[in-house]
């Protein structure tokens, strides 16, 4: 039953074999053949972006919001390098998506041919896997291997580079069943005797922690829901990633806030004072550790993770598992029923005892006004207007992100796509359009600041275009809030090139996109302004006009252990220079 | 809370922790690394140790028994962690199909150097003397120079070229070590 077909039939057919419906992606010389059978056929939708980069943050929000890899689709040369940023995004926060390349035909590769670039060579270390497929015959295969790929193990992105005279010429079609998919096959399940030696420590421990990180969310929503078990059986207090928000709720009882730079002080100490840390699936990074020399001194660590070059990469831990969150939690809840385990009761309560202290530290107390909208303020009205929405949140980067993570509340695991590890300003307008395209119905709010916002702006052109309603609620200071919180506290209120002169009118500029601008620059009328940003049928850009010297606190400092936080208490006296050595 | 006591010029200025490197103590490990037979492989091993910071002594890549795979054998330095980490990052590339770090385990290893020694009528017959106790072959004669292939252990090697070096060396090329464990 050999089936022959072109390259370009076989990239669709792969496709589809694979359960795909969305490819976000541009075309270009070197992948017309595939663009001419996509017009061919109504399984497959495409989503024309205005700029590679947003294909491809576009097909990270598709994945982070539905558990399944996203496609992006570019050109060779220019299409290909553009998508390089979002490719090292989807690597550092290990994001499964699928990345197809056009290429010069194969007998032009290496005469610097019109719109060639090395495309494996340029992305060989920001993916997980690259393949230039030189024969049509091992096309379909390769396709099939890149999915498995990226879905299995740590996910990651992973790249196909395919030259035009491949996509033409005839081959025979490889089914997914009969691919090879090679050796890749990373251990998911943990060494029951590593779980036993956990559950004996967790039995043990007075001032436990539960450190959870992305890899609860990318193992799938069975992990969020054992997640859930474990800390109702234990009650343990739990602390999450800026990565991993949403996998336990924010709502719940044990939750004890996002840890970190820019974490909860309950949740920073609790952390640094705790003597068991059960981390699961986050790699401590080192906007988590602060001075890693400092990190936690007196705590027996446990670290769950899939990949074992994260284990002992940063810190070395005492309990090593190396699986799958969801495969390990299984036999972590299935030992600790079995032997009925029990808690040490008394430590415990003595434990949430003070945390409670710490939690009455109020940290993200912040001076209101009546005058202007402090950011904080903003996204505490914007939390309660939506709170209990099918809402999916999306951020850009700098201090807007941290003010969304720390006054939003997530409830579930996958409403929360943020791009941590590399900090890709320009990334929650497309991931939010990814993400809307595959909740058609769902809230869809990016939370931006106004300098990120306008790295993707372009992107306006592809929600009005595929009617994604996306609301894009940015948080205007006129300044690069992030870099300016820095130079203010770090270096001596020099302000170098962080601020924006001449930014665009937000408003005129969602008319210029014909979608709807809505500005608030009084505390007054935010209410309104947000209802009335959630209930316009279509894309919104609301310019949200903040107080434009706010800092973001608590703050660790970097090279700072963890209970050496700055609150925002503190920074009056700190920046009159009291003690600033 | 503590006062926040930063001092000007500290660490706490910058975005990172720039505390200094680690302190211990670094040594020379060989490594082999078999792959898949495919382009592109040696390019991602090499990727790894750059961007990653780690060091290459040596570098040696040949196909093994089975066409589809080759086997690399890698010198590098480092301390205990840093080797861990390089095995561990190794063995998660998708076309690695086994990391043989041979910290512990029992191994033979050998390197081949070709060295051109300036000679006279002088000292000709002394730096054929040595060349036969170090069993190694003379393979190229020349008015002024000899050729000699040597191969064998890393003490071997570095012995007999330390007593080239008073005669004068005029050229030089190592294969970088091999290695295959006993069992």
């Amino acid at each position: 039953m050999s089936k022959q077909m072109t390259g370009a039939q076989m990239v669709i057919q792969a496709l589809k074999d694979q359960g795909v419906e969305i490819v976000f992606g541009y075309p270009g010389g070197a992948v017309l053949p595939i663009y001419d059978e996509i017009f061919q056929q109504n399984d497959i939708r495409h989503v024309l972006v205005r700029h590679e980069q947003g294909a491809v943050h576009m097909a990270e929000g598709y994945a982070r919001s539905t558990g399944k890899p996203g496609v992006a689709l570019v050109t060779s040369g220019p299409g290909a390098t553009n998508a390089v940023t979002g490719l090292t995004d989807a690597l550092m926060d290990s994001i499964p998506i699928v990345v197809l390349t056009g290429q010069v035909p194969t007998f032009m590769i290496g005469t610097d041919g019109f719109q060639e670039a090395d495309t494996v060579g340029i992305t060989r270390p920001c993916t997980k896997m690259n393949w230039l497929v030189k024969d049509t015959a091992n096309l379909a295969d390769t396709i099939h291997q890149a999915f498995h790929v990226a879905t299995h193990g740590r996910p990651g992105p992973v790249l196909i580079d395919i030259p035009k005279d491949v996509q033409f010429a005839t081959a025979e079609y490889v089914p997914a069943e009969k691919a090879k998919i090679s050796h890749y096959q990373p251990r998911t399940a943990g060494d029951p005797a590593q779980i036993a030696r956990l559950v004996e420590l967790m039995e043990s421990a007075e001032r436990p922690i539960i450190y959870s990180g992305g890899g609860v969310i990318n193992s799938g929503p069975r992990a969020s829901q054992l997640l859930r078990e474990l800390v109702a059986e234990t009650n343990f207090p739990i602390t999450s990633t800026l990565m991993g928000l949403g996998s336990y709720p924010a709502s719940g009882k044990n939750w004890v806030g996002m840890l970190g730079m820019h974490g909860l002080y309950e949740a920073n100490l609790a952390m640094h004072g705790c003597d068991v840390m059960i981390n699961i699936g986050a790699r401590f990074d080192d906007r988590i550790t602060g001075r890693v020399k400092d990190f936690s001194p007196k705590s027996k660590k446990a670290h769950i993770d899939i990949d074992p070059s994260s284990i002992n990469k940063v810190i070395r831990v005492d309990v090593p598992i190396v699986g799958d969150v969801t495969e390990v939690l299984e036999e972590l809840l299935r030992q600790w029923r079995a032997r009925g385990s029990k808690t040490d009761q008394r430590g415990l309560s003595q434990w949430w005892k003070q945390i409670d202290e710490w939690r009455a530290v109020k940290c993200l107390t912040y001076k209101p006004s009546t005058t202007t909208i402090k950011p904080q303020y903003a996204l505490e009205r914007l939390e309660a207007l939506t709170k209990g929405m099918d809402r999916y949140i999306t951020t850009e980067v700098g201090q807007h992100q941290m003010w969304a993570a720390q006054y939003l509340g997530f409830e579930d695991p996958n409403r929360w796509m943020t791009s941590g590890g590399l900090g890709t300003m320009g990334y929650g307008l497309p991931a939010s359009i990814g993400v809307q395209v595959a909740h058609p119905e769902s809230l869809v709010i990016n939370v931006a600041g106004e300098a990120s916002w306008l790295m993707n702006m372009q992107e306006m052109g592809t929600a009005m275009q595929f009617r994604a309603p996306v609301k894009q609620f940015i948080l205007n200071n006129e300044r690069l809030g992030m870099v300016r919180q820095w130079q203010e506290l770090l270096h001596g209120e020099r302000y170098s090139s962080s601020w924006s002169e001449s930014l665009p009118d937000f408003v005129k500029l969602a008319e210029a996109f014909g979608c709807k601008g809505i500005k608030c620059s009084d505390p007054k009328d935010l209410d309104d302004a947000i209802m009335e940003m959630i209930r316009y049928d279509g894309p919104v850009i609301f310019d949200c006009l903040v107080e434009k010297h706010e800092n973001c606190f608590p703050m660790i400092p970097s090279g700072k252990p963890h209970n050496e936080m700055l609150l925002s208490a503190d920074a009056d006296a700190f920046k009159s220079g009291a003690v600033l050595v | 809370m503590s006062a926040l006591n930063i001092k000007k010029g500290s660490t706490s200025h910058s975005a990172y922790d720039l505390r200094s490197g680690s302190t211990e103590i670094e040594e020379s490990h060989t490594l082999a690394v078999i792959v898949e037979n495919e382009p592109g492989v040696l390019a991602r091993v090499i990727g790894l140790f750059s961007g990653r910071g780690y060091n290459i002594d040596t570098l040696n890549v040949g196909p093994t028994h089975d066409p589809k795979m080759s086997r690399m054998t890698i010198v590098t330095r480092g301390d205990d962690s840093t080797i861990e980490q390089i095995v561990k990052q190794l063995n998660k590339l998708v076309n690695v199909l086994e990391v043989q770090d041979f910290r512990d385990a029992d191994y033979v290893d050998r390197e081949l150097v070709l060295v051109k020694v300036k000679v006279d009528s002088k000292t000709r017959a002394e730096v054929m003397q040595i060349t036969d106790i170090f069993r190694a072959k003379i393979v190229d004669v020349q008015p002024t120079s000899l050729t000699i292939e040597i191969t064998g252990n890393e003490s071997k090697v570095e012995k007999f070229l330390e007593l080239m070096s008073n005669f004068g060396v005029a050229g030089l090329t190592r294969t970088g070590k091999v290695a295959l464990p006993r069992k």
